[in-house]
């Protein structure tokens, strides 16, 4: 991968000009670059991960893993109901798998109400949707490579040879 | 009641700085000459399964066994280096260990040893308690810090024993590609020296494949190869290394360490196998990144007018401060308390580093960030420069 995109999957909110520093390259190219993985969606958004453990209100997500035995159809296979499936805003995840089911979903919700709703009233009664197994969150110990605690202070003493 | 010899050791002039900086609160150090990054994970994973497997007892004097030998198979594939684990490979508590035991090893009362300057702290030190007597080799800018033929023959002086090299250096960063170590080659041949070779940050090198200086024609035989686990594999706390060469230099040093150490602590040991069978890929994954942070740092130090080399590897830069008219120690304290950066005087390395300092970029890019933005802050408040 190009070291722009590693450095910037790392912090988005490197600027240009450190990118040029880190990389060697002139500001301007960096910045052409970056506009170029934008418009092919290479890069698709920059966003900010936040510890929602840490943040104390009552409107905290609920968040599900949704395990979907599907029948696929004629020509188009899993497309056709993923894509119906996905649309659904509550889904914020949506991947095929190999194993005992076929589509593995994240889908977020404001309560377990609204999760087991969007169970029970949208995904289920799917024609082609077999069955559902439906896992609630308890705890979030590690997302997309961030674990989720506070840093904890350098060890390191502060000068040595 | 302290031995003349302990005595006449002298006690670093910057001990008060460091102290300073310890003292000190919520400094952003550049000061550090170890990585930023923790162990590995599975590294550490390794270690905590030695423990529960109840891995608690002594190994033998030179090491374990299966870790020589993943040491020899490693230097051979990596390096084309050949060394027998059974004779020619020796565990050490750190290279710190190695060096200290190579000169107890080979040394005759005040036989000298050709010690490059700025260097290492502890070259002198382990030389002088071994009963020699450390010459300086002096390098400085105008040879871009580097040794060559003449300065060696220049320094050289009757009753010379070994010579110590250290690439990529610790504090200039600088290395040395082959062409270049063959020409250091021809002198240590002419002038008959064993050459201790401390290559600890030999996998940080960044812009040409590192060379040991053992594998040039005819080298091995007279190459003390020594490295370590400290700076690769982010393990300085493990305190583990080795030393590799001929039998019998080897067998010496095995002597003095089985009565003096009796064994590397074994949990390292089985946590270093770990390191070298699977550390490939964290290794590079840290090298990548002090790679952009060298370019950041160079970059903003040249742009600060504190001029500076591209350093070929470990993670340290050695810009100039002369520009702003201060000694280096006198930088470094005036920095630290205006801006609260700890950045290591030049003279600390010996006395050919005045006019310079160390910054160790083993720190995260923020740090450096806001690191460089003080500095600059500072020089201009300071001396009105730019
Ligand atoms: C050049 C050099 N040699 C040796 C050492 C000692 O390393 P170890 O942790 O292996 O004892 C260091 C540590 O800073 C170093 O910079």
């Amino acid at each position: 991968m190009d070291e722009i995109l590693k450095i910037l999957e790392k912090d988005a909110r490197t600027s240009p000009e450190d990118i040029a520093k880190m990389t060697g390259k002139k500001i301007s190219d960096v910045v052409k670059t970056i506009k170029k993985y934008e418009k092919e969606g290479v890069i698709l958004g920059y966003k900010t991960i936040i510890n929602k453990e840490l943040i104390e209100d009552d409107d905290n997500e609920v968040r599900a893993l949704i395990e979907v035995n599907v029948t696929p159809q004629k020509d188009v296979g899993f497309d056709r109901i993923a894509e119906r499936i996905y649309q659904f805003p509550e889904v914020t995840s949506c991947y095929l798998v190999s194993g005992t089911y076929d589509l593995l979903l994240v889908v977020e919700g404001k309560n377990i109400h609204t999760v087991s709703n969007f169970v029970a009233e949208k995904l289920s009664p799917m024609d082609n949707v077999r069955g559902t197994v439906t896992h609630f969150l308890l705890k979030k110990y590690k997302e997309n490579g961030v674990i989720l605690k506070h840093k904890e202070e350098n060890k390191r003493i502060a000068i040595s040879y | 009641m302290i031995s003349k010899r302990v005595e006449q050791l002298q006690p670093s002039g910057i001990r008060q700085f460091f102290d300073l900086v310890l003292g000190m609160k919520e400094v952003i150090s550049l000061g550090v000459g170890e990585p930023d990054f923790v162990t590995p994970w599975n590294i550490r994973e390794a270690g905590i399964y030695a423990l529960e497997k109840g891995y608690t007892s002594y190994t033998s004097n030179k090491g374990l066994y299966r870790l020589r030998l993943i040491i020899s198979r490693f230097l051979k594939k990596r390096y084309g280096l050949e060394y027998n684990p059974d004779e020619e490979i020796l565990i050490t508590v750190g290279t710190s260990e190695g060096l200290d035991l190579i000169m107890r090893a080979i040394l005759e009362p005040r036989e000298k040893v050709l010690i490059p300057q700025p260097g290492y702290v502890s070259y002198a030190p382990v030389t002088i308690l071994a009963g020699g007597k450390p010459i300086y080799l002096h390098t400085g800018p105008e040879g871009d810090f580097k040794l060559n033929p003449g300065i060696i023959e220049n320094a050289y002086e009757q009753n010379t024993k070994a010579i110590i090299l250290n690439y990529p250096n610790n504090p200039t960063g600088v290395s040395y590609n082959r062409k270049e170590l063959e020409e250091i080659k021809k002198i240590v041949f002419k002038k008959n020296l064993l050459v201790i070779s401390d290559e600890i940050y030999s996998e940080l090198t960044y812009d040409f494949p590192h060379t040991p200086f053992a594998t040039l024609k005819g080298a091995k035989e007279r190459t003390i190869y020594l490295n370590g686990f400290s700076k690769a594999y982010a393990m300085t706390g493990w305190r583990i290394g080795y030393v590799c060469g001929p039998e019998k230099i080897i067998s010496a040093m095995t002597k003095i360490h089985q009565y003096t150490i009796m064994c590397v602590s074994i949990i390292s040991q089985v946590a270093a196998c770990e390191a070298l069978e699977n550390g490939r890929i964290p290794v590079e994954e840290m090298k990548n990144e002090y790679r952009r942070r060298r370019e950041f740092v160079v970059q903003r130090l040249n742009e600060l007018r504190l001029n500076c080399l591209k350093p070929q590897g470990a993670f340290y830069v050695f810009p100039s401060i002369k520009a702003t008219g201060m000694g280096s120690l006198e930088f470094a304290n005036k920095l630290l308390n205006a801006e609260k950066v700890a950045v290591v005087p030049g003279t600390a390395f010996g006395s050919c580093g005045e006019g310079f300092i160390r910054i160790s970029y083993a720190a995260g890019m923020e740090n450096l960030k806001e690191a460089m933005n003080r500095i600059e802050r500072f020089l201009k408040r300071q001396c009105n420069l730019k």
